[in-house]
């Protein structure tokens, strides 16, 4: 392919990133507050101590700043698979439109119509009928997660669809296989339960101030009780789920493992990095061998992690380039080749059916059919292979990163309940700043996690279909580059207002809400 | 039971599903229309405080219907989501932007230490009050007059042409932004005429929304004053864009070749041609004056009610007619043979079939909405409310 404009490719990625991970500062509070927010309120409910309702008035208000940014930056997202990526949304509009317009009939206006009563019902509906909007607001949102990671699990393996030749698109076919996918499936579970683990270190962290401070005390303690459990919990679940997600991706994506791992030559018994840095940073044009400056091996551990047997052959990124006959791997090479076949012949099929030749039209279409598998690489025709390898540094240490905070937080949330329980927090003041600045570690976890799955897919927006080149909207680089500044200010701005806002919110505390509260 | 239906008459349910979500999405941008009269009707801080806070409590249906919409036309024509959306870019860009601000203006207004300052939030919703509508408008309206685009599926498996492998081009490098100046067939006095009349048109229901939602006097008057004269701007422009369009030539589909071509009086013959549409909007029509009608001189607080309905029918009509009877609903200018049908821009029957089945929950959706608004709205918005609640914005 000639002619492909680069740097419009990039100024697109760039502002799909900006606007994705800015929309992913806010989301995973949201899914895990307001589950905290509904345990706390049913808490009051139960017990009908004021405390309790003053503790979930509190958290509901930082709850509601967030909020409103995550609501911002969503509906850019939405309608920038149009307005940039609009070959894609035309190629796979039948499936990926779906789950989208899902999402807004059952999750949207269920969080939107239920949070209106949450915040602004308190006197005007009953106890029992606030609680349920307030868990209802808390599904809504989950839900609203389940439509969405579906559709981003069909772009890390696509299933459930069928490519029409007639109309050169990609069709539904099955849509439970799409929803059930097992990759949709461990990325909602993996995805939600980081969200729970973000919001209850936000929920540690703030009250480890309050403690600190020696302002609210025993609301502090009470926080962190209902937090670390829940902390607990999600923590379990989320590093199960992320050997579920590790397993899907070596499954389906070997490319994103060999870069996760900086593996370069596949082998059996692979080693897991546990710690490692890299040596000669290569870039993607030119990969220079990778190598470890520096790095912690557990043998055989990756294997393991990645196909439930130690001896287990995990292919690295020559492999895939190159081949691998013993293990059955074709090349990269091969695979343009095919690519290319597939997408020739769609030509030419569509060209013969036009002239009114069906029957070799039908060859042509034979022909395309047994290429299919690898239509997405021929648009790579006559360019280096090394342009399918995706950015290794920064897959590889996003994932550790990842994988180590997880470690981390589970011991956190432990100590955190332990100290707490025993009445001992408010003399660890150690541990109490360590707190604080465990927040700002669980939004790198999130983040990390997305350039895991995200940057490690690339080049493809759909694994082996639609590489990024073939997936933009034909506009003029410079437009995107403006509305790139232009969504960076703004957001920036809007975030900087976020932060002094709850920042403001959290110093003047749950006090000044007593009195109010108490009046009703 | 939807499997059974044809492919066209699942495109056509579609397109009414979109068209219901359009219309209601046009009602509800009285939030729009509010935000743009903050300081006309609210001249002391806490009557600005009670207008806030009423449209602060239904904004987010505004922005969740939009957000619906744009789902539902992704899920059911894609072709008309990938060639307006990545074509007229700056269009979409703008609305985008008039709405990201609006998204946190409410919360943040009043909140102690919030960087740019109450001042700076409000222009934020009165910028999104202008901007919203009409673009909106002015987007809507090129349904009826075309867009320079084209569309050609060939791109994609022609990787010897030397182009990028992109469907849909948008011929000019304005990308949108040209509807409000292109002179052929004078479609930009047309466009912003759309734009104007949505925006008079939200300003009027707004008023209508407060006279119901908020119990003060002073409010009460001017909403009264205002929507006098925002009905009349919005009868002058709309009157002037309806009555052309019935007269300009339409964008009709031969259905047999499918081939596009200009039909003359196109959009009268769709009325006449479906008369069952033209009653809708006809009652629409009367709706919606009845209820300024019963405000202005009955001293009313339910118009509101018939008017919203009244707009409901009036854009459903108008959506009818736009991609109805053999109509091309997103023409191209640049080449005709590229516009858009609900024919050739849908999604596959099995999506579209799928989707149907999702469609069955709109009226539970729209169920739990309206009991949940029942209760909160039961007692209207006043001063006293506005200076002691918890929650306020
Ligand atoms: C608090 C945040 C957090 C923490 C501590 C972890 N994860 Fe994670 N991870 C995410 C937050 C996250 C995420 C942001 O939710 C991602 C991004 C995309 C996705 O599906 O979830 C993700 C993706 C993600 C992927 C890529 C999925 C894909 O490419 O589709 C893998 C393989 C893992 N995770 C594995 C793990 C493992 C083995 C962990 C061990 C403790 C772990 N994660 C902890
Ligand atoms: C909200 C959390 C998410 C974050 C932080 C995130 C992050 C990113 C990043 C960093 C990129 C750029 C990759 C590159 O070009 O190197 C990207 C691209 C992209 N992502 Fe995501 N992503 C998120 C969720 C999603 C979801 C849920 C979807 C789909 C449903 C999605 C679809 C895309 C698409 C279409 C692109 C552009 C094409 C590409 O570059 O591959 N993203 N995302
Ligand atoms: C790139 C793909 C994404 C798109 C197109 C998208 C779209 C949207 C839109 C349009 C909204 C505003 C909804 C409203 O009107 O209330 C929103 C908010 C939300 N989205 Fe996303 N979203 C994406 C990624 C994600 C992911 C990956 C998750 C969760 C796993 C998620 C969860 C949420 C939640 C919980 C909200 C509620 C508001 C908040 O953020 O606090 N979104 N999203």
């Amino acid at each position: 392919m000639e002619n492909i404009d680069f740097s419009l490719v990039d100024w697109s990625r760039a502002q799909f990133a900006l606007t994705a991970m800015y929309h992913w500062i806010f989301v995973p509070l949201t899914l895990g507050l307001s589950f905290i927010i509904a345990i706390m309120e049913s808490i009051y409910v139960k017990t009908g101590n004021p405390e309790w309702k003053r503790i979930t008035k509190f958290w509901m208000t930082l709850f509601g700043i967030n909020f409103a940014i995550g609501v911002a930056t969503g509906i850019i997202l939405e309608f920038e698979f149009g307005t940039n990526w609009s070959n894609y949304s035309w190629f796979v509009g039948d499936i990926f439109g779906a789950p989208l317009a899902i999402e807004g009939i059952m999750a949207f206006f269920m969080e939107s119509t239920f949070i209106a009563i949450m915040f602004f019902g308190w006197n005007k509906v009953s106890k029992k009928t606030h609680a349920l909007s307030t868990w209802l607001v808390a599904i809504g949102s989950n839900l609203s997660a389940l439509w969405i990671l579906a559709a981003n699990g069909w772009m890390q393996h696509p299933a459930g669809m069928e490519f029409n030749p007639d109309t050169a698109r990609n069709e539904m076919v099955d849509f439970w296989s799409i929803l059930f996918s097992p990759v949709a499936i461990n990325k909602f579970l993996h995805t939600v339960t980081s969200g729970y683990v973000l919001a209850s270190i936000f929920v540690i962290g703030i009250s480890s101030w309050y403690i600190l401070k020696k302002k609210d005390v025993i609301f502090g303690k009470r926080s962190i009780v209902v937090a670390s459990v829940f902390g607990i919990l999600a923590s379990i679940y989320l590093i199960g789920t992320g050997d579920g997600s590790a397993k899907a991706v070596a499954k389906y994506q070997p490319m994103k493992l060999a870069a996760m791992e900086g593996l370069y030559e596949g082998t059996t018994n692979a080693p897991l990095v546990g710690f490692g840095v890299l040596k000669n940073a290569g870039d993607t044009n030119n990969p220079e061998k990778l190598d470890f400056l520096f790095s912690i091996p557990i043998p055989g551990a990756l294997s393991y992690l990645a196909f439930g047997d130690f001896d287990a052959f995990v292919p690295g990124i020559n492999d895939l380039v190159e081949g691998n006959p013993e293990q059955g791997i074709i090349s990269y090479k091969e695979k343009i080749e095919k690519g290319k076949i597939a997408i020739d012949a769609l030509r030419d099929y569509k060209n013969e059916k036009k002239a009114g030749n069906t029957e070799v039209a039908e060859t042509h279409l034979k022909t395309f059919k047994e290429n299919f598998a690898y239509f997405g690489y021929g648009y790579y025709f006559g360019r280096s292979t090394n342009e399918l390898i995706p950015p290794i540094e920064l897959s590889f240490y996003a994932f550790h990163i990842m994988v180590a905070l997880g470690t981390y937080f589970l011991f956190f949330f432990i100590v955190m309940l332990y100290f707490t329980l025993k009445n001992k927090i408010q003399d660890k003041k150690f541990i109490l700043r360590i707190a604080i600045w465990t927040v700002p570690l669980a939004y790198i976890a999130q983040e990390a996690g997305w350039v895991v799955a995200e940057v490690g897919r690339q080049p493809w927006v759909i694994q082996d279909l639609m590489p990024t080149i073939a997936a933009v909207s034909h506009i003029d680089a410079s437009n995107v580059m403006i509305t790139f500044f232009l969504f960076l200010a703004v957001f920036t701005a809007l975030l900087i207002a976020e932060i002094k806002i709850l920042l403001n919110q959290i110093k003047k505390g749950p006090e000044t809400l007593t009195e109010k509260t108490t009046k009703e | 039971m939807f499997e059974n239906l044809s492919l066209l008459s699942l495109q056509q349910y579609w397109w009414i599903i979109i068209s219901v979500l359009g219309a209601l999405l046009v009602f509800l941008l009285f939030v729009q229309g509010g935000q743009t009269m903050i300081y006309r009707l609210g001249k002391t801080e806490t009557e600005r405080k009670m207008i806030v806070n009423s449209l602060g409590r239904k904004w987010e249906f505004t922005f969740t219907t939009l957000v619906t919409f744009g789902g539902a036309f992704f899920a059911s024509f894609p072709l008309f989501y990938s060639t307006s959306f990545g074509g007229a870019y700056w269009v979409w860009m703008a609305i985008l932007f008039a709405f990201i601000v609006q998204a946190v203006s409410y919360e943040y207004r009043t909140k102690a230490s919030n960087f740019l300052g109450q001042k700076v939030y409000e222009a934020f919703l009165i910028f999104n009050g202008f901007a919203a509508t009409i673009l909106l408008g002015a987007a809507v309206s090129t349904f009826f007059t075309g867009s320079m685009f084209s569309v050609d599926k060939m791109n994609l498996v022609d990787l010897t042409s030397g182009r990028m492998p992109i469907i849909s081009s948008w011929e000019t490098p304005f990308y949108g932004l040209e509807a409000i100046w292109t002179i052929e067939h004078l479609a930009f006095i047309q466009n912003i005429a759309l734009g104007l009349s949505i925006f008079f048109l939200a300003r009027l229901t707004a008023n209508l929304y407060f006279i119901n939602n908020i119990n003060d006097d002073n409010i009460y008057k001017r909403s009264k004053d205002c929507l006098l004269r925002n009905t009349v701007a919005f009868l002058i422009f709309f009157l002037f864009w309806l009555i052309r369009l019935l007269f300009i030539d339409g964008f009709a589909v031969n259905p047999e070749t499918k081939e596009v071509y200009l039909e003359n009086y196109k959009y009268l013959n769709n009325f006449l041609e479906m008369p069952i549409v033209l009653v809708i909007f006809l009652i629409g029509v009367v709706l919606v004056l009845f209820g300024i009608f019963k405000t202005l001189f009955q001293k009313a607080k339910n118009g509101i009610w018939f008017t919203g309905i009244g707009i409901v029918l009036v854009v459903l009509g108008l959506f009818f007619i736009a991609g109805f009877n053999n109509t091309s609903y997103y023409p191209s200018t640049f080449n005709l043979q590229h516009s858009l049908t609900i024919e050739n821009s849908s999604s596959s029957h099995f999506t579209l079939t799928a989707m149907s089945y999702v469609s069955l929950m709109v009226p539970f959706v729209l169920a739990y909405i309206f009991f949940a608004w029942k209760a909160m709205d039961k007692k209207m918005i006043d001063k006293e409310e506005v200076e002691n609640d918890s929650h306020m914005y």
